[in-house]
């Protein structure tokens, strides 16, 4: 079973660059990559530059339209991902909990839909 | 006037016997080879419906549970088998042909109550879903019943266990007990889910038709028996059976509410009573504290003799709030404290806590008892005020409106 792991924070929460607990987070993710890599889920795994680089793409009465900035406005962004395959939710949450945006933003953990009637 | 045989009474006696005790198990043993909540709900539908029939005929078989779950195991692979999708059906039918063709003598069919339990109080789904789905799922309780309880409508409560359903075999929640490492955090919702049914209980009074207090105590007791020797669930049993055993007295003869204090003792359910200290003995003798230990520490000390031990509820409530570092029992904190005399610490450790209890009635009634023993008097009335128009029920604003006309004008 695959899961998405969507990683959102609020970007002026998150440790700056150059201090301790940012070499701490950068840390953190390179461990639960590793670890990730080790136990052999890890199918994906990537982080998005800052908002300030997004474009949203909509097509409205026929047009498209372009605008610059991201589709939601809210504090915390989607700053980057995992897709994990794994047994079941739990194992799932258990490596998002390893996630160090956890200790400042929120990270949602999503099961990938299933296209293969045979599995349902 | 009716024709029924006294066999087919008998049969429908004897079903209804088995639905009530053993549902619960015959759902978990359902789900747990259909993997299917759903599904498992419907199969055990319609094996109910067919055992009126045949079981009217012949009687009862020598073992019902047996019978069901053979004949909605039958049920679900021929549902299979309607819509079969080949080789992944195929593997998934011939697991369940062997279950089915076992033979399935009550005391046989392995116990998966704990798993089941466990799923429903699973932290991913809302905290009301769980309440409802174990409700529904363990203790069997209909969609109306549950709906009643949370005074929602009955399609709303019916999408609600759906949602909870489809989440369950979406995301695939795994039906199982967690490991060791998992273990503490589950039991502790599980317990919480049991302790929330029996307060929605306790609140709503003995006069509704599913009496939630006996229900919460059922499932705290069967947990008991499927994890024995674990401190925390005898810890909230003994929470459960100490409180049950004062519902009598709770309310005086003129309808209103009674604190343990000012309770008549005679009232006081005596077995209950000793079952529970005995519980709680039995837990803090294990040496493995918890916060449902210590919540039924307090509602033992509160029932001491002759009367509450406030100094140790203070001390008691101290430590609670290292497990649960809320407003809430901060308040209950300062209560005791007040209470064991020490009214002014009490009111100061009050005043941090404002602005995130404003919406909570019992601290305004907590506070307006405290100013009044302060003899900050004009206060207090204020306070008693907010707190009698916030008030839940009749009751509790009849105990309030005393303490407030028991004020110096």
């Amino acid at each position: 079973m695959q899961y998405m792991i969507l990683i959102y924070s609020d970007p002026t929460s998150e440790p700056a660059y150059g201090t301790k607990e940012f070499d701490a987070m950068m840390g953190g993710y390179f461990m639960l990559n590793e670890r990730m890599k080790a136990d052999g889920v890890l199918k994906a795994g990537e982080a998005l530059q800052g908002i300030e680089t997004a474009t949203s793409v909509r097509q409205r009465g026929g047009k498209v339209e372009t605008m610059d900035g991201p589709f939601a406005e809210t504090k915390e962004h989607l700053g980057g991902y995992y897709l994990i395959d794994v047994p079941d939710l739990d194992t799932a949450l258990k490596y998002a909990a390893l996630v160090p945006a956890v200790a400042y933003g929120t990270v949602e953990v999503r099961p990938l839909m299933n296209y293969n009637p045979m599995d349902n | 006037m009716t024709t029924a045989a006294p066999q087919a009474i008998a049969a429908t006696k004897a079903l209804e016997a088995v639905m009530r005790d053993d549902r619960g198990r015959l759902m978990a043993a359902l789900i747990s080879r259909l993997r299917d909540w759903e599904l498992a709900e419907e199969v055990l539908q319609e094996a109910a419906l067919s055992a009126v029939s045949h079981w009217g005929r012949a009687g009862p078989p020598s073992s019902p549970q047996g019978w069901l779950l053979k004949v909605a195991l039958r049920k679900a692979i021929d549902r299979m088998r309607g819509g079969a999708r080949e080789a992944k059906k195929a593997a998934a039918m011939a697991v369940l042909a062997k279950a089915e063709a076992e033979e399935m003598e009550a005391a046989h069919i392995p116990d998966e109550r704990l798993s089941l339990i466990v799923t429903c109080c699973h932290p991913a789904l809302e905290q009301k879903s769980q309440v409802a789905l174990t409700l529904r799922t363990v203790c069997g309780l209909t969609t109306t019943d549950i709906a009643r309880v949370f005074l929602d409508s009955e399609p709303a409560m019916g999408q609600r266990l759906s949602r909870a359903k489809a989440k369950i075999a979406k995301a695939r929640i795994p039906f199982a007990v967690p490991g060791p490492e998992a273990w503490e955090d589950r039991l502790n919702a599980v317990l919480t889910t049991v302790y929330l049914i029996f307060t929605t209980g306790y609140t709503a009074g003995p006069d509704e038709p599913r009496d939630l207090c006996a229900e919460a105590i059922f499932l705290a007791r069967l947990l008991a028996d499927l994890r024995p020797a674990e401190a925390e669930i005898e810890g909230a049993l003994a929470l459960l059976l100490l409180t049950d055993s004062r519902r009598a007295a709770r309310i005086g003869p003129d309808g209103a509410t009674l604190p343990p204090a000012a309770q008549d003792r005679r009232l006081w359910d005596a077995p209950a009573l000793a079952e529970g200290r005995a519980l709680l003995d039995q837990a803090l003798a294990r040496r493995a504290p918890g916060p449902f230990q210590i919540k039924a520490a307090i509602a033992a000390c509160q029932m001491a003799d002759p009367g509450p031990d406030w100094p140790q509820i203070a001390a008691l409530y101290t430590r609670l709030y290292i497990h649960e570092p809320t407003p809430v029992i901060a308040l209950n904190h300062a209560v005791a404290l007040a209470e064991a005399g020490y009214v002014t610490e009490a009111l100061a450790r009050l005043h941090p806590l404002d602005a995130a209890l404003q919406a909570y009635q019992p601290y305004h009634a907590a506070r307006a008892a405290l100013l009044a023993r302060a003899g900050r008097h004009d206060d207090s009335r204020v306070a008693y005020d907010r707190a009698i128009a916030m008030a839940g029920s009749l009751n509790d604003a009849l105990f309030l409106s005393k303490g407030r006309d028991a004020l110096p004008r």
